[in-house]
């Protein structure tokens, strides 16, 4: 069964602005999903993990953060510690008997790059695959 | 400080799944310093909770709030504000948090988020060793300041087992050998000979093998 997946993107702001340029126009030319609604923040190292799981309960089928490359942090370990905050979330996942691949963290670098539109289209086929969120 | 870790999920929802209030109630203190049970654990919990319950299609309410402790009487009686709105605590404070609670508030249910593990420090981020086993009776006077009760995983008074190899010890390889590090540094402090005299036979009633222990100030009780 074929459904459309609400999936929610944390992404750090320098790794997205050029992204957002033109409100997202450029982005959605490239092929970037429209059903993935993205919230920048100032750094993913600021991102909590009640963060994440908070937008599953809101009704997320999936969450995903695009921080800095892990030795090229704005913030110098905010990607780091991101990415430490979604493995969290992925564990707490799996506890639930839910899969933890419903979170995941990317690391890319800035501007607007073909990974980071793959990135997303990588997570809505994954998915669409998986199927609607058991929660 | 007293250093915990949050219990299995399934262990948690259990306890609480036929509940349709419950409170995550945090503990400011120790927990918190250890990152198990502070409120932004119990926030990451009571969020748990809700999926947890919501998957295996149960309703139910979860909110989540903390004490400054849970080991004092005057910090439990703020409880009493959210008296009517919850049928469940689950408590992240060490066991000591849950015994008051359930010790002060006899109609309440209440329920351990938390394993209690060790008394211990951080002598870096994210990473906690146990340093003190609480027995009632310290020698850190006689062992340069390094305890075998705790550290020597055979709790030995007389010196090292004689299993250790490369100062680690033969329990836990990636551990030292307490004796290793109290020969060693009563070495630095001039200190060795004292190392002769052997410790008397330890008396383990104040271990907690007498029952549970109480102490009273007069000096402080009114």
């Amino acid at each position: 069964m074929s459904f459309t997946p609400d999936i929610r993107l944390f992404s750090c702001h320098y790794t997205s602005q050029q992204s957002c340029a033109d409100e997202g126009k450029e982005l959605s030319e490239l092929g970037f999903p429209a059903n993935i609604k993205m919230t920048r923040v100032v750094c993913t190292g600021k991102l909590e993990e009640v963060t994440l799981l908070k937008a599953f309960e809101d009704g997320a089928d999936a969450v995903y953060v695009v921080g800095c490359p892990g030795d090229g942090c704005h913030n110098v370990k905010g990607s780091l510690r991101a990415a430490k905050r979604v493995q969290a979330g992925r564990e707490a996942l799996a506890e639930l008997d839910v899969e933890p691949e419903r979170a995941k963290m990317y690391h890319l670098p800035r501007g607007l790059h073909p990974e980071f539109v793959d990135a997303g289209r990588e997570m809505n086929e994954r998915i669409i695959k998986m199927g609607p969120s058991p929660f | 400080m007293i250093i915990a870790e949050r219990k299995p999920l399934a262990e948690i929802i259990e306890m609480v799944q036929d509940c349709k209030k419950i409170l995550v109630l945090a503990c400011r203190g120790c927990v918190t310093v250890c990152s198990a049970g502070g409120e932004r654990e119990a926030e990451i919990l009571a969020s748990l909770i809700r999926l947890g319950l919501k998957k295996a299609g149960k309703k139910a309410e979860v909110f989540d709030t903390s004490l400054v402790r849970q080991c004092d009487r005057e910090y439990i009686d703020a409880i009493d504000q959210f008296k009517g709105k919850y049928d469940a605590i689950v408590s992240t404070a060490c066991g000591v948090g849950v015994n008051f609670i359930a010790n002060l508030r006899p109609d309440d249910n209440v329920f351990p988020a938390l394993n209690t593990t060790f008394f211990g420090g951080s002598a870096e981020q994210g990473v906690w060793s146990e340093q003190c086993a609480g027995c009632g009776d310290c020698v850190l006077h006689l062992t340069g300041g390094l305890c075998p009760v705790a550290r020597c995983a055979k709790s030995l008074m007389n010196g090292p087992c004689g299993g250790s190899v490369d100062g680690r010890c033969e329990i836990h390889p990636d551990v030292d050998c307490v004796w290793q590090m109290i020969y060693d540094r009563m070495g630095r402090l001039d200190r060795q000979q004292e190392m002769a005299q052997s410790a008397p036979i330890r008396d383990w009633s104040t271990a907690g093998h007498g029952g549970p222990r109480k102490q009273v100030r007069e000096d402080l009780t009114v």
